[in-house]
């Protein structure tokens, strides 16, 4: 085998060795993605500690619970007016 | 609904930490960490204020625009939401938040692994609402449960609103129309006393 043969062999080796490196590497991808998250109108499922004045599941009932608490709670001029 | 939002009215705030005391009774937040915490501007010199600060979850959130690892989330209502299984402590969000708002625990579930903390607007994290792994990472889910976050439920003078963007902002635009500025704030003469001019005239 001449030299040249075995230059040519070793550099198509190093060729294929190198093209073969990128099949070994691990994603680079953000492993973690944040969990799904359930919309806190489902509610907790827990009796004791959830208000009575809404339905768990009900988007609408639940904001206006919310909105009701708010005003209730927060707005003083319409308590005291 | 519009997003949740937190606004803190300087001239009802009283420093009295009663909402810093709310939040860490209600989370159980380990020592050293405070969610939320009472600035005060002018210290003792009168007319100085004070004002309820912690995480603003904002529209634009700088620390998920830092986070390397995407641990932040957007609830539906504009809760700014974190993952603790996904975060690496790396601290990039405290130094994004010009509220101060991350902080990083030494103690409890996460705090060897030094995940990052914060104010959840009392809507819990992505674990199961109500469980305990929640109320563990993250403290009480109180929105699941149809309250309001307890710092501003808890406020002895109301200074602190939470909740809806529309309501709170037309409680406080309210309140602000009714009790006018300066001396006429109801209160001010007593706790600064009041100013009067050469004309006579009271500021």
């Amino acid at each position: 085998m001449s030299s040249f043969q075995r230059l040519t062999g070793i550099a198509i080796a190093l060729t294929v060795a190198a093209g073969l490196t990128a099949c070994g590497d691990k994603a680079q991808e953000l492993a973690g993605q944040p969990k799904f998250d359930a919309a806190p109108y489902t509610g907790t499922g827990v009796k004791v500690f959830t208000e009575s004045d809404w339905k768990a599941g009900d988007k609408n009932s639940w904001a206006q619970q919310l909105k009701t608490r708010a005003q209730y709670g927060q707005n003083d001029h319409s308590r005291s007016n | 609904m519009a997003r949740m939002k937190f606004i803190c009215d300087a001239e009802r705030c009283i420093e009295c930490n009663g909402c810093v005391t709310a939040c860490k009774n209600e989370h159980e937040v380990p020592w050293g960490v405070n969610r939320r915490r009472v600035v005060t501007l002018n210290d003792g010199v009168p007319g100085e204020r004070s004002i309820s600060v912690a995480c603003m979850h904002c529209s634009d959130a700088p620390c998920m625009a830092v986070c390397p690892v995407n641990c932040f989330y957007r609830t539906e209502e504009g809760v700014v939401l974190h993952d603790k299984d996904v975060c690496i402590g790396c601290g990039y969000c405290s130094y994004a938040c010009p509220f101060g708002a991350p902080q990083f625990p030494s103690a409890g579930t996460f705090g060897v692994r030094g995940k990052m903390d914060k104010c959840t607007f009392c809507a819990g994290g992505p674990e199961a609402n109500g469980s305990q792994a929640e109320f563990e990472k993250y403290g009480r889910n109180r929105l699941a449960e149809g309250k309001l976050p307890a710092c501003a439920e808890m406020c002895s003078t109301k200074a602190l609103l939470a909740g809806d963007g529309d309501v709170v902002a037309d409680i406080f635009r309210n309140r602000v129309v009714q009790r006018g500025k300066g001396a006429e704030v109801w209160g001010w003469g007593t706790a600064y006393g009041s100013k009067t001019d050469a004309k006579g005239a009271k500021s």
